[in-house]
């Protein structure tokens, strides 16, 4: 049953219902795979052999009595390690939460367990989704299964490395500045960032509440459309979350004649590898051909929208980290004089340096006599940004360009140069400032063989447009290489 | 390059934000939040004046829930994670008041 | 040395109000239950958990902003405010600094002195903290909860008030008005209502203020009192030796009668306000506030107006029965169930309010049921005790809520009217006060007076006081 693995999430689910496969076949197909791989790529930080056989159990039941016919009945998928799993450690890549164990699920793991799913392990990530890499996990760096010697991208980089390597048939993540879509990119998978207030927050551990947004990393676009509704649920529990039309697997069709595309210069400028460049031109051309209208337009602002991006996410992060203290849950240090001395001992030992340098840099651009200067400023540049990109969705009904300036760096490389690595969310924070949807989809590989991804992004709500074209393109075929 | 971050600085955000650094760190930490800035310092180009800030993407408001008790007893498993518990309370160090 | 110096004092106010659940979650927010049993991720902090507004949290403070003559902000936001402290689970509070929901309101209020309006900055919402509670044996603290996300006004007045007298008839107003709204109990020794004074001194004339020092732990108006008091001397004396005041908060140790500083070089001071991004701004309409206009209770004034009007109480009765709002409820009770209103009156004005002072306890603790005052009432209309038998009857029922036939009936105080056997003891007293019958004929008034009070003695005061008067001028 070799080939199990390398189904799709929908394919496998119509062929465990078909009866052709069972249940337990496909859980322990990727089990018997994680443990053959996971030493080398490191994708997950738990994993839950017994509790994915029990649910297999529950599950077979369902679907033989004829319960349960959802698109992912019986699909093994892996959860970033930030989004809550009753019952399954949660640590969010940190030493601070190393033993944690949440009492309740996140509202988007449990409408995938009713759908049938089932969690397979808990994904690496960068700590408490800070970072690009993957690098910053206190369980140590997730290693891109495309070359071991390259990061996975991050901070969903286990979820894009579980998919990618076939450790699970999808996997969830949370995008706050691009954590989803730039780790899909650099995996060769497909990622999604929704609308903001499209799948319920509740139960995703804050990094920035205003900025983050659950999203799923999957094999196939059709996969993505699949799980995208299931996940995509009005939750009363979280104040962000609307109701809406959540309908994207009827979108899937390869029609995309006179669709307006807009493609910001910007993006195309200093910075950007030639080989990426070459593969998204090629993605372009191809879209072109299928009757799009394609038109480069300036977007403009570009210089400002990292600098605002790190000071809107290091400041919320900063209020959000504040309550891992040591005294409701995860790790306390061993010794303390007081109160203070147990708070900062605490806090120190069990965050790493990028989560710190982040909270140091949040609370003073909060402070008396910089909030003016710094927070606000962000958030009024926030509002240009928002003002650029209404104008240009009056005009187009996509944006599309890359995901990321390279395809992914070498390990250890990026650690080195913090401002480096922030640069290279240019293109994937600006969905996050303004809350539009983004997918990151495949669109070819560079001379090494590393996968380079087309950026989609639509206005708020429509991630119908961005099926579309994201299918047309998946269906078009071959994937262009540079 | 403007120094702005001086060592009483560096002890206020620890203070702030309740981190302990040795002096090797806080020298690293004072060059990572200068470089930070001068970073940030890129948006002060930018004229802002008219413009309102926005601390949300979404526009909708009044969402509320209604006054009614929905919640029993969960005292056990909030209290499954603490690291110090006596008679059902989260222990600390003293506190005064 | 005090007649040199202007006292000023602005105060924080903060209520909790009287939901059933708490501000952002569904947990309870009843009184005294075991230690963490009224908590759930949202109020504990948990990962994850998301808070959600509680729509009576926001009425309850626009009603008592539209009470207090505040504007009510048509567009209002939260905003966290950063902190390090183990009753606060998330090390930040959720409450309201740029957009409170409502502003520049005022109470007025008159003493001596006359009619002052006190001006209320603003009103804002906010969530209480848990409770710390202090283990001398172990030397630890624990933590309770159960109050983390109880929901609070707080209510910013303007440094509008300069002695303890005006402080304590504005918080008497205060508390009476939201009383009224049933927007809370407004209890200070069970912290339901928790004063914090902020205040200065200048030297008089000059018009700049003075560095003022905030005061918490205050839980009784008699501890307020004495604060201010002690505060505005501590801060005079300083200025006299030519020191500075530092701007601080201080906790007063009512005990010991004096206050300490609370500072630690922990404490920054500085919040890091800054918008609640999990909350969605509240947008408030012209037709919201007039239905809250519309469902407000009736307040002090216009149940004034009405006890007079309705039932013909004079307006001096009317006046000290809605200066406790605990009191109407009773009032309003018992004549709902057949009391006539003057006479429930005349109890509460006088027995009750007697017995209150005597025991140094609040309207609010009052405890019986208005069923049995009635009944008291009616066994005395009847005929059945005399006046003497119902002030003793009232007392029990006062304090422990007996019921008054059963207890008269038990204890045989029933007045006694039968002639017959009360001429039995009129000619023993007579017989036993000859000086006093002999001072009665030579014309002395008041000897009468002393014979009755002989025969009520011998009867223990069950006697019908009119048939004994007859009875003995028949028998002089």
């Amino acid at each position: 049953m070799d080939n199990i693995l390398e189904l799709s999430a929908v394919g496998l689910s119509e062929r465990i219902k078909a009866g052709d496969i069972k249940v337990i076949d496909a859980v322990n197909a990727v089990i018997e795979h994680i443990e053959n791989v996971d030493d080398t790529f490191n994708s997950f930080i738990t994993i839950d052999k017994e509790y994915a056989r029990i649910r297999a159990g529950e599950v077979q039941a369902l679907i033989d009595a004829g319960k349960l016919d959802s698109k992912l009945a019986g699909v093994p998928f892996a959860v970033k390690d930030n989004i809550c799993t009753k019952g399954i450690r949660t640590t969010c890549g940190s030493k601070i939460l190393n033993n944690f164990v949440p009492t309740y699920s996140a509202l988007a793991v449990t409408l995938l367990e009713n759908a049938g799913a089932i969690i397979i392990g808990k994904a690496n990530m960068d700590e408490f989704a800070m970072g690009s890499t993957s690098e910053t996990s206190a369980y140590g760096a997730v290693k891109n299964p495309n070359n071991i010697k390259m990061v996975a991208g991050g901070s969903s980089g286990g979820s894009a490395s579980a998919v990618a390597a076939n450790e699970c048939f999808f996997a969830l993540g949370s995008d706050t500045g691009g954590s989803v879509r730039q780790p899909a990119s650099h995996c060769g998978v497909v990622g999604m960032k929704p609308t903001y207030s499209t799948v319920s927050r509740y139960g995703l551990i804050a990094f920035a509440s205003s900025l983050d947004q659950i999203g799923p990393l999957c094999k196939n676009v059709t996969d993505m459309a699949a799980v995208m509704e299931v996940i995509s649920v009005y939750d009363e529990k979280d104040s962000t979350s609307v109701k809406r039309d959540s309908n994207y697997l009827k979108h899937l069709n390869k029609d995309i004649k006179g669709l307006k595309i807009g493609v910001p210069k910007e993006y195309f400028q200093k910075g950007l590898d030639g080989e990426v460049k070459a593969c998204i031109q090629n993605a372009i051309n191809k879209l072109e051909d299928m009757g799009a209208v394609v038109e480069e337009f300036e977007l403009g602002l570009m210089e400002y929208t990292v600098p605002a991006y790190y000071t809107i996410s290091s400041a919320e992060a900063s209020s959000n980290l504040a309550r891992y203290d040591g005294i409701k849950y995860g790790h306390r240090t061993d010794k303390y004089e007081d109160l203070h001395d147990l708070y900062k001992k605490t806090r120190s030992e069990g965050f790493g340096e990028e989560v710190k340098r982040r909270i140091m840099v949040g609370s003073f651009v909060l402070s008396e006599g910089y909030y003016d200067e710094y927070y606000i400023k962000a958030l009024k540049i926030r509002t240009l940004i928002k003002e650029r990109f209404d104008k240009a969705f009056e005009k187009y009904d996509v944006i599309i360009g890359p995901v990321t300036p390279t395809t992914a760096p070498s390990l250890d490389a990026s650690l080195i140069s913090p401002m480096k690595m922030y640069l290279s969310d240019i293109y994937t924070v600006p969905a996050n400032l303004v809350g539009i949807p983004a997918m990151s989809v495949p669109c070819g590989q560079d001379s090494k063989g590393m996968p380079v991804g087309l950026q989609i992004m639509a206005n708020n709500f429509r991630e119908d447009k961005i099926f579309s074209i994201a299918f047309a393109l998946e269906q078009s075929g071959g994937d262009g290489n540079a | 390059m403007k120094k702005r971050i001086s060592n009483e600085t560096i002890e206020y955000i620890g203070i702030l934000s309740k981190l302990e650094l040795d002096e090797t760190e806080k020298e690293q930490a004072v060059s990572d939040i200068e470089m930070m800035l001068d970073f940030f310092d890129k948006m002060s180009e930018l004229d802002t004046e008219d413009v309102a800030p926005m601390s949300h993407p979404m526009a909708n408001n009044n969402v509320f829930r209604e006054d009614v008790v929905t919640n029993g007893d969960m005292r056990e498993d909030m209290l499954k994670n603490a690291p110090m518990v006596l008679d059902g309370m989260f222990g600390v160090p003293k506190t005064f008041g | 040395m005090l007649s040199k110096y202007d006292v000023t004092i602005g105060l924080e106010v903060h209520v909790e109000l009287a939901t059933k659940s708490k501000i952002f979650c569904g947990c309870s927010t009843a009184f005294g239950a075991k230690p963490n049993t009224h908590t759930c991720p949202v109020c504990i902090g948990m990962p994850g958990s998301l808070p959600v507004l509680n729509k009576k949290v926001l009425e309850y403070a626009m009603a008592v902003g539209l009470a207090t003559n505040c504007d009510i902000t048509r567009f209002s936001k939260f905003d966290r405010k950063n902190y390090f402290y183990p009753d606060n689970p998330q090390n930040y509070q959720i409450s309201q600094l740029y957009m409170p929901i409502c502003r520049n309101g005022f109470v007025e209020i008159n003493t001596c002195a006359g009619n002052k309006k006190i001006g209320i900055h603003e009103i804002h919402m906010e969530e209480d903290a848990g409770k710390l509670i202090h283990d001398e044996i172990t030397g630890n603290s624990y933590v309770d909860y159960n109050r983390s996300g109880v929901p609070l006004i707080e209510i910013v007045t303007e440094p509008d008030m300069s002695s303890e007298v005006e402080v304590v008839t504005f918080l008497e107003k205060l508390r009476l008005i939201i009383q009224y709204l049933e927007a809370s109990d407004c209890k200070l020794n069970e912290g339901s209502m928790r004063v914090d004074v902020n205040l200065s001194v200048k030297k008089r004339g000059e018009t700049e203020l003075g560095t003022r020092t905030e005061m918490k732990n205050l839980n009784s108006f008699k501890a307020i009192t004495r604060a201010i008091e002690n505060e505005a001397l501590r801060q005079i004396k300083l200025l006299e030796k030519g020191e500075k005041i530092q701007l601080e908060t201080r906790r007063w140790d009512d005990v010991k009668g004096e206050s300490y500083s609370m500072r630690s070089k922990e404490d920054a001071r500085d919040y890091r306000y800054f918008p609640e991004p999990d909350i969605m701004p509240i947008v408030i309409s012209n037709e919201w506030i007039n239905d809250i206009k519309y469902k407000q209770p009736e307040l002090r004034d216009e149940k004034m107006q009405r006890y007079i009007r309705e039932y013909s109480i004079p307006k001096y009765d009317a006046d000290i029965i809605t200066s406790i709002k605990h009191m109407t409820v009773i009032f309003e009770k018992a004549v709902e169930l057949g009391g006539n209103p003057k006479k429930v009156s005349n109890y509460l004005m006088g027995e009750t309010m007697r017995l209150l002072k005597e025991r140094n306890m609040e309207a609010e603790d009052i405890s019986f049921s208005p069923v049995n005052l009635v009944k008291l009432i009616k066994l005395v209309d009847e005929g059945v005790i005399n006046g003497t038998t119902a002030k003793e009857v009232f007392e029990k029922i006062f304090n422990e809520d007996i019921e008054p036939i059963e207890y008269v009936e038990k204890n045989n105080l029933k007045m006694q009217s039968d002639e017959s056997w009360l001429q039995t003891v009129i000619e023993q007293v007579i017989a036993a006060n000859n000086q006093s019958v002999c001072d009665y004929k030579n014309g002395k008034e008041r000897a009468l007076g002393f014979l009755i009070g002989q025969i009520m003695k011998e009867t223990k005061g069950k006697a019908n006081p009119a048939v004994v008067k007859k009875l003995l001028l028949e028998n002089l």
